[in-house]
């Protein structure tokens, strides 16, 4: 691990102007990602400013019967809070779906939207990568592509978004709140994350020195039933391979209002919205639901190590809807 | 860098002088002396080093010391009575069942074994919970065996840990 200086902000806003005024500085919550890059010297910050403790780690309701959650509150304190396993499952599925119970102790709301890729090449500064080293090269592209992405991929980079929670979040048309040395903005979460295109070292929209402070989740009203599958090589502590969180409401045999977003297939968490639009209205059917599925996957554009996520991801899309039409009876 | 830090580790209090890339495992083990959690992969993959931080299980070996000022800190030394004699239940569980073989996962199993009955004791659900409601948890095999899935044990055996976790989650 390189050398580091590590410093505490008095409060959010020095952190900011703090993190503005270092070229190579990197804000620090749980740790969990970070230090592991850092000692894997794909990270290489010459400061880091811990804004654990300055950010708010409570569970809030919002005026509109939503929740607001602080950027520091621990993934597992998140799935357990009561609110959240009532009105959103699916968030709470994605979240005890990640990591470990030791990780999620630690890891943050807002360190687990910004956690790096897991691609090997990524991790591994021997070999040649385009997020980690731009213009190097993407090693995928000849080498281990079962966990790569079939969709919105680009030449440049097929890496995949790890994250479980961010994907429920996008189903649930969740947004952060960022703090700046500008001021605060809000970002829909499916808006957060970038496809790669040519410029896949960076993950975010978010500008240098922005901080995430929280994520609010709009009112629960047509998000029950809803769930997240996740399909992976080993049964516990895997990242995905496929995964789907979906929300149905169907009435009179119609879909009244679906969500559907995908991990594990693409550089950011995957809003379905062509399955989405065909299902509005649609007969709630097992036909409907595999048409829909099929119209999403149109577009991928699988490697041959990967092709098998298509059928993976269409037939996942299927059941979870599946189910929840009968979770709805 | 080198800073000043406070740590409290098995009820006693440590003052001393850390690099800032220094580990809590790091820290506990080489200038502590405290052995007791393991280094296995150093990427927070294996679970060797968990310790208890302010009560909550987690990885010593992602922890920065620097950022852990005053920190409480539990290990499977510090879970046993200090008068000799007082082994943790779990402890005692473990060697009733055989639960290991060449022990270089145990203390990180026991100690996350010690946070993971705290979790379910206050209702917190699992990935395999049937109900995601409900408040009381039955820690079953399949519970156990999820909620303890981020310690490896690479002489596999998990056909005794769990057995040894249940004794101790039924009493």
């Amino acid at each position: 691990m390189k050398p580091f200086r590590y410093e505490r902000a008095d409060d959010v806003s020095s952190a900011v102007t703090a993190l503005a005024e270092e070229p190579e500085a990197a804000f620090l919550a749980g740790g969990t990602n970070l230090v592991d890059l850092m000692r894997l010297e794909v990270a290489t910050p010459e400061v880091l400013i811990d804004v654990r403790r300055l950010i708010s780690d409570r569970i809030e309701e919002l005026p509109d019967g939503g929740l607001r959650i602080g950027a520091a509150v621990p993934n597992s304190d998140l799935a357990a809070d009561d609110r959240v396993r009532r009105r959103y499952p699916m968030l709470s599925q994605a979240l005890l779906s990640g990591a470990s119970g030791q990780l999620r102790n630690v890891a943050t709301t807002g360190g687990n939207l910004l956690q790096r890729t897991r691609c090997p090449y990524f991790q591994n500064v021997t070999t040649p990568c385009n997020k980690r080293a731009p213009g190097s090269g993407c090693s995928a592209l000849e080498g281990h592509q079962r966990d790569m992405a079939i969709l919105g991929s680009s030449p440049a980079c097929v890496a995949t978004h790890p994250s479980d929670m961010a994907v429920a979040l996008a189903a649930l048309d969740a947004a952060v709140t960022v703090r700046g040395t500008d001021g605060e903005r809000r970002i829909p979460v499916t808006a957060l994350h970038r496809l790669p295109g040519d410029t896949p070292e960076r993950d975010t929209v978010l500008a240098r020195g922005e901080l995430i402070t929280g994520v609010e989740l709009p009112p629960p009203a047509h998000l029950i039933p809803s769930r997240y599958r996740k399909v992976r090589d080993r049964a516990s502590f895997a990242f995905a391979l496929v995964s789907v969180a979906a929300a149905l409401d169907v009435a009179d045999g119609t879909v009244r209002e679906v969500r559907i977003a995908l991990g594990g297939v693409a550089h950011k968490p995957w809003r379905a919205t062509t399955a989405e639009s065909a299902l509005h209205g649609a007969p709630a059917t097992g036909e409907s639901f595999r048409d829909a599925a099929a119209a999403e996957l149109a577009r991928a554009t699988p490697l041959p190590g990967n092709a098998f996520k298509v059928p993976l991801a269409r037939n996942t899309m299927v059941s979870v809807l599946l189910e929840l039409l009968e979770e709805g009876r | 860098m080198d800073v000043e830090i406070t740590l409290r580790v098995d009820g006693t209090e440590h003052r001393l002088t850390v690099d800032t890339r220094t580990t809590l495992l790091d820290a506990l083990r080489d200038r502590l002396g405290n052995t007791s959690p393991k280094k296995g992969c150093d990427h927070g993959q294996c679970g060797a080093c968990t310790l208890l931080i302010d009560g909550r299980r987690a990885l010593g070996c992602l922890a920065l010391a620097v950022a852990h000022q005053g920190a409480d800190i539990v290990t499977a030394a510090g879970l046993a009575d200090g008068d000799g004699g007082g082994l943790h239940p779990l402890q005692r569980s473990f060697i009733a069942h055989d639960a290991f073989q060449c022990g270089y996962c145990t203390p990180g199993q026991i100690v996350s074994a010690c946070g993971m009955l705290a979790e379910a004791e206050a209702g917190w659900p699992s990935a395999v919970s049937k109900d995601p409601g409900a408040t009381d948890v039955v820690l079953d095999d399949e519970e156990i065996a999820e909620r303890m899935s981020g310690n490896l044990c690479r002489c596999a055996a998990y056909a005794n840990i769990v057995p040894a976790i249940a004794e101790v989650a039924h009493r």
